[in-house]
């Protein structure tokens, strides 16, 4: 594993505890979109030979993941008029520290899992399941429909990460269609958020509690 | 040839449906379609193809066992789907009749898929082509609801993906390619990397589990149901959690391959109790009884899943289950709707008394609360009959305790609602003088259809079906 892509792994993991310790959303989507052209990048660095079929996936997820979405998501705060995510259900410091211990605990665990030699140095592991954990915790802790959407793409992000240890196993095909499929779940997604502003002049999830039992 | 058209006829009817011009006559589509799919199903039920070992897509015996089932399911709702947007007229359905067929479309790959990616993708693809559907009728309920499906659902799809990923690598770990095809995972077998098949166990059946609705992931469930329309209520409890439940059959003979099927089953066989005790309590309080399919739902998923814990005869109960629940469902689901089209609500506050003012839905809804509480002669009764069977064959009798205190619980619970909404003197949500709702046989015919075919596969079981089972669970259990 070449270290330029341990480079890129560490960059996605500070992103992550950027993203969680902010209560800014402008802030929160720029570490995002730049987490997502991170990844997005990782593909031609460690395929060793030029591969037309790589290199259009890569582009497509750096536009998608580091400029559509974050598009979408800005316009939607801009329309919904929120900056700050107010009151979260976890605060910013617990999800920080939530975070940061996160992160050790993944690359302490990623030591005992049991993995191939060329994997064994690398950040890949550790960096996907502390992206997951970070996505859980936004998910989980953030009231904001935006933030939550933030939080599912960094667990999307860890989830990728994985995927690229079976790079050179699985054909690209199966790849730009999972691809093709997040794109449009956040794309729904985002169309969804702008309608629940509309219907509650809100985007603010606690609003959300006709439906219980 | 003709099991790819399973999934190129809905798809090309959904892009025909796409640019059609006309409001009035673009449900049409809908019945069409779902005939052609239907005729070509159940023919290949009938004349089984012949399957390449290495193909990513066929009508394996699995798929043959189960999606002739979602094809007549999804044909009595087109049939239905064309009066129901009749009486919809004031609401465009352009997107509604395009995405209900791609769905159906999805749900044929979906079944046929013999590469775990090639499965995820499909089971994403249909999860995000059902959020339209679900907020059809644009109530700011009705957001609520997609925004929690598209939060549950989506988390467990991730999951789902995280667990294929895992299995790979178990693959590529144990020294194999990584091939994602079942079929080569499981000729790896043994030769997969145990802690990671065990994690990838555990991720999908959170993933998949999550699509199909086990407790503790329903949630989002209740809530979908409640407020999509009766027939996508019917389509996604019927055809798209059957979708989760082969995957999960699929994993299951991986995992087994590799040597962990005693730890599946375990965890199976707890889920599924979980689920259906769950499901049994949140029955007995439930008032709404649009919510009470759901969680019929849950509890039937959980009946699924602990036959699927019952190994060799367990799952053949099992699939014949997916055929009764998926019938008996339809029939519940758009008799339901027609009550609350006539009555304006729900819950048992407000209505009452539908057998005088919707008499033929009431009848059948009542029948169907009958069919889904496993009496006889509805097909219910008979597969789980067999589902008891095989656990005391397979000796899990404390399993069959808690499954059949469950289904007495969920029997209470299910009656008290019922009858409270059947019984009694008239009560609608509704002012007075409206238009009254036309109780046509347009709307009263799919689900007669319906609850006739589940008592006809429970009574008298063609030996056809009988034989598609057992060819599937032979599929699945290769060693033995």
């Amino acid at each position: 594993m070449s270290p330029s892509v341990n480079l890129l792994v560490g960059v996605a993991m500070g992103l992550n505890l950027l993203a969680l310790g902010s209560g800014r959303l402008p802030a929160v989507i720029r570490a995002v979109s730049v987490q997502g052209m991170a990844l997005g990048v990782m593909p031609l660095i460690m395929e060793h030979h030029f591969d037309w079929l790589v290199t259009v996936v890569a582009f497509f997820t750096v536009a998608v993941k580091g400029f559509v979405i974050p598009h979408l998501l800005s316009r939607a705060t801009r329309a919904a008029n929120v900056e700050r995510e107010n009151q979260p259900f976890i605060g910013f410091v617990p999800s920080l520290l939530l975070g940061a211990g996160g992160t050790i605990a993944a690359v302490a665990l990623s030591r005992a899992l049991p993995l191939l030699p060329e994997h064994t140095g690398s950040l890949l592991v550790p960096g996907a399941i502390a992206s997951v954990l970070t996505g859980f915790v936004m998910l989980i802790g953030r009231a904001k429909a935006i933030s939550q959407v933030c939080g599912y793409l960094i667990l999307e992000n860890g989830i990728y990460l994985f995927g690229l240890l079976l790079i050179n196993a699985t054909p690209l095909l199966v790849e730009a269609g999972i691809l093709l499929d997040l794109t449009v779940g956040i794309f729904v997604i985002g169309i969804i958020v702008d309608r629940i502003q509309r219907a509650f002049d809100s985007l603010d999830t606690r609003k959300l509690t006709v439906l219980r039992e | 040839m003709k099991e790819l058209l399973l999934i190129f006829v809905p798809v090309a009817g959904s892009a025909l449906a796409a640019v059609w011009p006309s409001e009035r006559t673009r449900p049409w589509l809908l019945p069409a379609v779902g005939l052609i799919h239907t005729v070509l199903s159940l023919w290949l039920l009938i004349v089984p193809p012949e399957v390449a070992p290495h193909a990513w897509l066929a009508f394996d015996p699995l798929a043959r066992a189960v999606l002739p089932a979602v094809s007549l399911l999804f044909l009595a709702c087109a049939a239905y789907g064309v009066s129901y947007l009749r009486v919809r007229a004031e609401r465009p359905n352009r997107v509604f009749v395009s995405l209900l067929l791609l769905v159906l479309g999805l749900l044929s790959a979906g079944h046929q898929a013999r590469h775990l990616g090639l499965l995820w993708i499909t089971t994403e693809a249909v999860t995000l082509a059902a959020v339209p559907l679900l907020h059809f009728n644009a109530t700011p309920r009705a957001f609520e609801a997609t925004w929690k499906y598209l939060l549950v659902g989506g988390t467990g799809v991730a999951l789902s993906l995280l667990g294929s990923f895992c299995l790979g690598y178990a693959s590529l770990h144990g020294g194999g390619q990584g091939d994602l095809t079942f079929v080569a995972l499981t000729a790896q077998g043994a030769g997969l990397s145990q802690p990671w098949v065990l994690t990838a166990w555990v991720l999908l059946l959170v993933g998949y589990g999550t699509k199909m609705g086990l407790a503790p992931m329903h949630t989002w469930k209740p809530d979908a149901y409640g407020e999509a329309p009766g027939i996508v209520g019917a389509i996604l409890a019927g055809g798209v959690t059957t979708v989760a439940f082969t995957a999960l059959l699929r994993v299951r003979m991986v995992v087994d391959a590799a040597g962990d099927g005693a730890i599946a089953d375990r965890t199976l066989l707890a889920i599924g109790m979980f689920s259906m005790i769950v499901a049994a309590l949140f029955l007995l309080g439930t008032r709404d009884m649009k919510r009470m399919l759901a969680y019929s739902s849950v509890e039937h998923m959980g009946i699924l899943i602990i036959g699927a814990g019952f190994g060799k005869l367990g799952v053949g109960a099992a699939l014949f289950h997916v055929w009764s629940n998926s019938l008996t469902k339809g029939a519940l689901f758009l008799s339901a709707g027609n009550m609350h089209r006539a009555a304006g609500g729900r819950t048992m506050d407000e209505i009452g008394g539908m057998s005088s003012l919707t008499p033929y839905s009431a009848a059948i809804f009542v029948a169907g609360l009958f069919a889904v509480t496993a009496c006889p002669p509805f097909g219910p009764f008979f597969s789980e009959l067999a589902l008891v069977r095989a656990g005391f064959e397979s000796h899990h009798g404390i399993t069959v305790g808690v499954f059949l205190g469950c289904l007495l619980f969920a029997f209470f619970g299910l009656t008290r609602l019922v009858f409270a909404i059947v019984d009694g003197r008239p009560r609608t949500a509704l002012k007075k003088g409206g238009k009254r709702f036309p109780e046509d046989a347009g709307v009263i015919a799919p689900a007669l259809v319906l609850m006739a075919l589940s008592v006809w596969v429970g009574l008298a079981t063609p030996s056809v079906l009988r034989e598609a089972w057992a060819a599937a669970v032979a599929q699945l259990f290769p060693a033995s």
